[in-house]
């Protein structure tokens, strides 16, 4: 029988298997982060332990940092920036921290870099290290015990997910994005409903995104429970990393690109489950409730609680949200847009947003958050800043900021925000915030109206 | 990590569906940089409504969660483990669990039991009806007891070596290092390092 692409890589870094054990799993890349890491190093220093492999480590600064210009000015976030300055300086690990040109939000600069590559194995102590996925490689996230198990060791004991198929059928209609299809996936499956495997996502609507698209598909893996999400290497990823810093050149690169082609999943295998969904029936998607589960097609309305697989949560939902069943989504008012994160805080995520804002003015708080420092240099050469700023958007500098709000960057009690991040949990974006979670598209059109809505919507009212 | 035998406790209902790690140890609390004084930050947002169950007086000193299903999704944060562990809870029950929590749980000493909803449901009610109720969870057995009721659960060989042993992972894995070494010697020379 057939293997999967995801059973293909699993093998590949297989250091030890015995039975009633776990799988010894080799891991290629270790990202890391100021928030899940010292504790992990004081674990070494007590131990004695020195770190394995260097080398295949990156730190970076990210959800602790502010993006206005000048130093952090919560002492405790600026103590946890400068014990991982310490930490990288002792045991020797490259960090891009705030001002390098290199720095960014972790899942940002893996890729950009050229250091997330097909069929290798990447982890980091932050549960989006999924988005790596895009590029073929297995990337989850770990706990601090963990991190500190994989710098002793470069390996991982781990026993290997089921697998599941999310096959996507026909292509995205205009003005639908990545995040649309990956928010109505996860509230086809429910926020358990991936527990345990690793999602492959499949089919002609995925072939026909963009690297960027991808990631923002494997980024919200976790949201529906899986470990992991991943898809299949082809001509789309080696454009995308070919000339990158850390991509392999000259004869390597043929080789490289030979193994990477090898990287599907044979005609003939099994997923334990399989997911279908048409791409060509969707349109915008928002989320309405306090998991990325409960959502729906911006047309519709609030739900009714009784009408939902989980009557209580969503009745607890709407009391958190302030919502009442049956208002349109449409006529929900915001008072924050947010565009970033490791979701959608990259070039062609700004790009989308700026061509909806070009000519307009937001009426809305809005901040527009670069996911990395080469994104930031990258938008500024094309002017989407100006466009930006003409709108009355507030530029910034790059971090993981009203995502998880660990910076300044928070919303208000009771204050609303259409967001382009990952989470609408409670309280994820300040206490007592309340987030719908939406594309770079409808929070550039959000921003403009100060209510939920489609760039289209725009253009009608035009 | 401290061994992990038997347990037995006063029980906590927690009726709530989806307990993100976001809820457990809000993201403010992941400032620190060191691994005490986590339970203060337990559930800290919920904590401040009087109703909420663990500022119930006949609570105080309970040590077994009893949750809703999809217990611990969300952000990888250890720290949520941490937490409840420093608040006193030696076992969280539930119908299901977000797999880094549940990873998390059991590096630590802290113990994840899967039941199926309705015997999560009894015991829940069954807490409820007496919080004085003791629960014992038997890893060595397999089983949760209480109120002369039986549930068995599942639990890999391995994880419950592991954790009645009170061992660290990272001590056992070393003593694979020369496997390691001889993995690496085979990996693709193109594959990337930092440097």
């Amino acid at each position: 029988m057939g293997r999967t692409l995801a059973e293909k890589v699993w093998e590949q870094h297989v250091v030890r298997r015995a039975e009633g054990e776990p799988d010894l799993l080799y891991i290629d890349l270790h990202l890391i982060h100021e928030v899940t890491s010292p504790q992990a190093f004081d674990g070494l220093r007590m131990a004695g332990r020195p770190v394995r492999r260097p080398e295949l480590t990156i730190a970076t600064e990210d959800h602790n940092v502010p993006t206005v210009l000048g130093p952090i000015e919560d002492p405790v976030s600026r103590t946890q920036v400068e014990t991982l300055r310490k930490n990288c300086a002792e045991f020797g690990i490259r960090l891009h921290p705030m001002g390098d040109a290199g720095q960014g939000v972790v899942h940002i600069i893996g890729p950009q870099f050229g250091l997330t590559q097909p069929g290798m194995t990447i982890v980091c102590g932050d549960s989006h290290t999924s988005t790596h996925g895009a590029f073929g490689a297995i990337a989850f996230g770990i706990g601090t015990s963990e991190v500190e198990h994989v710098l002793a060791t470069q390996t991982l004991p781990a026993y290997r997910p089921r697998t599941m198929a999310v096959e996507v059928s026909g292509e995205l209609p205009p003005g639908v994005t990545a995040k649309d299809l990956i928010l109505a996936i996860i509230a086809k499956i429910g926020t358990g409903g991936g527990q345990g495997h690793i999602i492959e996502y499949r089919g002609e609507a995925i072939r026909g995104l963009s690297m960027e698209g991808r990631m923002t598909v494997c980024n919200m893996s976790i949201e529906a429970g899986a470990r992991a999400g991943l898809i299949a290497p082809d001509e789309t990823t080696f454009a995308y990393l070919k000339g990158r810093p850390h991509a392999p050149t000259g004869a390597a690169w043929d080789t490289a690109v030979e193994h990477w082609r090898s990287l599907t999943t044979d005609e003939d295998a099994v997923f334990d489950t399989v997911v279908e969904i048409d791409a060509s029936t969707l349109t915008p998607f928002v989320t309405w409730g306090t998991n990325p589960g409960q959502g729906a097609p911006l047309g519709e309305s609030v739900p009714d609680p009784e009408h939902t697989s989980d009557p209580a949560a969503a009745r607890r939902a709407l009391e958190y949200m302030g919502l009442t069943a049956g208002t349109p989504l449409r006529e929900i008012e915001v008072d924050t847009v947010f565009m970033g994160s490791c979701t959608n805080g990259r070039l062609e995520d700004l790009r989308a947003a700026a061509e909806v804002l070009r000519g307009r003015r937001v009426v809305t708080r809005t901040l527009v958050v670069p996911g990395s420092m080469l994104v930031k240099l990258q938008a500024e050469q094309e002017g989407l800043h100006e466009v930006f700023r003409a709108a009355g958007a507030e530029w910034r500098e790059a971090g993981c900021s009203m995502c998880l709000g660990m910076n300044p960057d928070t919303l208000a009690p009771g204050e609303r925000s259409a967001s382009t991040s990952n989470r609408n949990f409670e309280g994820r974006q300040g206490r007592g915030g309340r987030t719908h979670l939406v594309s770079p598209q409808v929070a550039a059109a959000t921003a403009v109206t100060g209510r939920l809505t489609a760039p289209a919507d725009l253009d009608q009212e035009v | 990590m401290e061994a992990f035998t038997t347990h037995t406790g006063r029980a906590v209902p927690l009726r709530r569906s989806n307990v993100d790690t976001d809820q457990i140890i809000p993201a403010v609390w992941l400032k620190q940089v060191s691994r005490t004084g986590f339970d203060r930050g337990l559930f800290s947002a919920w904590r401040e409504d009087p109703g909420f169950v663990l500022n119930d007086p006949a609570r105080q000193g309970a040590s077994i969660l009893v949750a809703g299903p999809d217990f611990g999704t969300g952000s990888s944060r250890e720290h949520a483990v941490w937490a409840l562990q420093q608040y006193g809870f030696r076992v969280v029950i539930a119908a299901r669990f977000g797999d880094i929590f549940r990873n998390n749980s059991t590096k630590m000493g802290l113990l994840p039991v899967v039941l199926p909803a309705t015997t999560v449901e009894a015991i829940q009610a069954a807490t409820e009806a007496d919080p004085s109720l003791e629960v014992t969870v038997d890893l060595a057995a397999r089983q949760v007891r209480w109120a002369g009721e039986t549930a068995a659960f599942e639990i890999d060989d391995y994880t419950r070596w592991r954790l009645m042993e009170g061992l660290d992972d990272i001590g056992l894995t070393l003593r694979h290092a020369d496997e390691v070494t001889e993995y690496e010697n085979g990996r693709q020379p193109w594959l990337p390092t930092t440097v």
